[in-house]
């Protein structure tokens, strides 16, 4: 049985419908992302898990700091920040009390998230702030050319560890699952199906949850380490990488082209900071307590002012 | 608009300025505070953790000030009023956000009780001299808007005044207050809510397709968007165009920050709130700014018992500085003169209107107290001669 | 005919019908990764030899009846330049 073959017309009309080009900013595309960067298929796997959600893209906000990765927020079609190095975190947390009737994500690299923002990251993790934190991490700073990165695993080549690192790189679902997240998982850009399971189930619950996805960066990370190409790294992904759901999460460390463990690790139902506060100061101050006015209460009806 | 009763504590009050400016904030509609214990501006935040539960605000306790100035960007992007309060250390950690929210063009207000500096210096003990970092301090080319009051009083009403202007200009308002003012137990009147003039952030009604959200007005100000309502816009620190996507070229830098600039340049009759007293025959002229220019209130008077025209320019804006008044005085006075609790910072600015044609004459004085005011009349003696 | 791939062949396997997929290569998109030829786990796809405007060589359809519409390259494509249409979804596209 053939396929049915498409004129040039439809091809054409085609090109203009890919499914996510609803969710994208079509009018930005090409993005700046490398061939053969992962970044782009972590994009693609959140538009797809916005889409199964069922969640309007209206009810969504996006807040990245900078790096590469941080750029996702430009290309998502929806309300979003591109904000300082570090401080998506603290900022999306402002969002998150102001409006808690939204969803809002945090989708920013390990450099940004982990090293200058690492600060933010355990305090809201230790809250259980309302927050979905999406980490790419391709184990570089590769926007600013390849920089050390608190994941580069030791010997691995940067230019301010041009004699290969020494340093212990952290062990990010171990760090977010002992500051408090309640959902904590790990995948690659190979696993694009469990990316797009674990970001539609991690948008529809409440609390701190955390998702990281190791991506290739194929200009930076892959050259300077030999490693060949961004294809060359999905491939040692795909040799590599063992889903194990129940692995002890000290044991999730990742060495130099080392085996990846990935999986779900953590998936519990806790309040969120903002319940939390609003029960506790409930409770205390019984009926002088005023439960907290959001943005919501603020917009004009009919626009200009109020 | 007025403003909403249940955060009003209408009635007189014994207060002192930090707890007058969370007062202020209150009744201002302010309803985020995120912050950082410093001395002496924890008092602020302790009583806002207080009162906002009360009042619908919330209140947290971040785990430094770099998290508390980007946890009250993003709570104004959510529509509320946000302030966050600190000092020389924790000010000078919230810089880049600050130019995040110049870029962004956020309304938010940010409270700095000045203390000694620089570094750690003298943290219960007051000082000026922060008063340039607050034009300054974050990199780039950019303008805000600074309020210092003299009194707990001012510190009430000119926390609303900087709400008021921080949505109308959607710029960073910083109110310089000081540990003396900050620290000084005083009468604080508090109005009824519909006495007290609240101005809010203009929303659009241009409809989600046609909405460019840095399409600046008239005045320079763009229409802000509201969350969730299908704008779906994109704001970024990057340079960017009326879209708000960063583009980088020289031309879009130019479209972009020299409105910026221009935003608060252009409209500062607007903007400046200043006191002018005794300026038509002045032979010297009094600039002052906060607790300095209460203190100098004897000395002007007793140089004024000895017949010395003195008049009186009180700075309640000190950012953007009132160029023009001074220019215009400067070939009509002998002299201006300024106390200061700092080694000379507001004073160039003077000195620079001032064009050499009248002598400017800063009296310095080191954090750690105020003035002795013999020492401001002694200067205003000598530049009378 | 028995799909060379399966040594056991289950007993209804000749009425079981597949999906039946159209890949859509948006050429001018694509940075030539690779990523979707390599991880196809029907063998669809194929380097072209030929360069599109950026001069990279996107994908083309080697072997188009074995598309199954499973996504993956729609999912996989860090550039949003591949994806398959079911048939109908074809059918909806200009005439």
């Amino acid at each position: 049985m053939t396929t049915t073959e498409i004129t040039p017309q439809q091809q054409e009309e085609a090109d203009q419908r890919h499914p996510r080009s609803l969710l994208l900013r079509m009018d930005r595309m090409p993005h700046i992302w490398c061939s053969r960067c992962g970044i782009g298929i972590a994009l693609g796997c959140f538009a797809a898990a916005l889409e199964k959600t069922g969640l309007s893209a209206d009810d969504i906000t996006v807040t990245s700091g900078i790096g590469c990765t941080g750029r996702v927020a430009g290309y998502v079609k929806v309300d979003s920040f591109h904000t300082t190095h570090g401080r998506a975190i603290p900022f999306a947390v402002g969002l998150t009390l102001a409006r808690p009737d939204l969803r809002h994500v945090v989708f920013s690299g390990d450099g940004d998230l982990i090293s200058i923002g690492g600060n933010h990251f355990i305090h809201a993790a230790r809250r259980n702030q309302n927050l979905l934190v999406i980490c790419v991490n391709n184990f570089t700073y590769a926007m600013t050319g390849g920089q050390l990165a608190p994941t580069t695993p030791i010997t691995a080549r940067a230019t301010t560890a041009p004699y290969g690192s020494f340093e212990r790189p952290f062990n990010l679902p171990y760090l977010a699952a002992s500051a408090g997240a309640c959902y904590v998982a790990r995948w690659t850009a190979l696993h694009i199906r469990r990316v797009t399971d674990s970001m539609t189930e991690a948008l529809q619950k409440d609390g701190f949850r955390f998702i990281e996805i190791l991506a290739p960066c194929s200009t930076i990370y892959a050259r300077r380490n030999k490693l060949g190409t961004g294809l060359d790294l999905m491939k040692y992904y795909y040799e590599s990488a063992i889903i194990d759901h129940k692995a002890s999460m000290r044991d999730l460390d990742i060495g130099f082209q080392s085996r990846i463990v990935v999986g779900k690790f953590v998936d519990e139902d806790r309040p969120s900071y903002g319940q939390s506060m609003n029960d506790h100061l409930g409770k205390v101050l019984g009926s002088k307590f005023v439960n907290p006015v959001t943005g919501l209460d603020g917009i004009p009806k009919d626009g200009g002012e109020k | 608009m007025k403003a909403d009763s249940i955060g009003v504590l209408t009635g007189t009050h014994y207060l002192d300025g930090d707890l007058a400016a969370a007062e202020g904030a209150c009744t201002a509609g302010c309803r985020f505070f995120a912050g950082y214990p410093i001395t002496p501006s924890t008092e602020v935040a302790e009583r806002v953790a207080l009162r906002f539960p009360l009042v619908g605000g919330q209140f947290i306790q971040m785990e430094d000030e770099l998290a508390s100035i980007a946890a009250v960007l993003g709570a104004s992007w959510g529509g509320l009023k946000a302030m966050t309060v600190t000092s020389g250390p924790g000010f000078s950690l919230m810089m880049e956000n600050i130019g995040l929210g110049v870029m962004m063009e956020v309304p938010c207000v940010v409270i700095d009780v000045q203390r000694g500096g620089p570094s750690t210096g003298l943290p219960t003990l007051p000082s000026q001299s922060d008063m340039m970092q607050a034009r300054w301090g974050s990199h780039g080319d950019y303008e805000i808007i600074a309020l210092s009051p003299n009194s707990p009083q001012e510190c009430f009403d000119l926390t609303i005044e900087a709400f008021n202007l921080s949505e109308q200009w959607r710029v960073p308002v910083m109110l310089m207050m000081d540990e003396c003012v900050g620290h000084m137990t005083e009468k604080v009147i508090i109005p009824p809510a519909d006495e007290i003039e609240i101005v809010e952030r203009r929303y659009t009604k241009v409809n989600p397709e046609n909405y460019l959200p840095y399409a600046p007005c008239d005045d320079l100000v763009p229409e802000i968007a509201p969350l969730g309502k299908g704008y779906r816009f994109h704001t970024t620190g990057l340079t960017h165009d009326f879209r708000g996507y960063p583009v980088m070229s020289a031309d879009v830098q130019e479209e972009c920050v020299h409105r910026l600039v221009n935003k608060i340049r252009m409209n500062v009759d607007k903007i400046a709130h200043v006191e002018t007293t005794d300026l038509d025959d002045a032979e010297v002229v009094i600039v002052g700014y906060g607790i300095s220019s209460r203190v100098a209130i004897p000395a002007i008077e007793r140089a004024k018992r000895e017949g010395i025209k003195i008049g009186v320019i009180r700075l309640v804006t000190v950012w953007p500085f009132p160029e023009q008044l001074i220019r215009d005085l400067a070939s009509n006075v002998k002299a201006f003169v300024m106390p200061e609790i700092n080694y000379g910072q507001v004073v160039y600015e003077v000195e620079r209107c001032a064009g050499g044609k009248a002598e400017t004459r800063l009296v310095a004085h080191g954090g750690g107290w105020v003035h002795d005011p013999e020492v401001i009349y002694q200067a205003i003696r000598e530049v009378a001669k | 005919m028995p799909d060379p791939h399966y040594w056991r062949k289950p007993f209804d396997s000749d009425t079981v019908q597949s999906p039946k997929g159209t890949v859509i290569i948006i050429r001018d998109r694509c940075k030539g990764c690779g990523f979707c030829v390599e991880f196809c786990p029907r063998g669809v796809l194929v380097l072209s030899s030929e360069f599109n405007k950026k001069g990279y060589h996107p994908p083309e359809v080697a072997n188009p009846d074995r598309c199954v519409n499973c996504d993956l390259c729609e999912r996989i494509c860090p550039e949003f330049a591949i994806y398959c249409l079911n048939q109908e979804e074809i059918i909806e596209l200009a005439p």
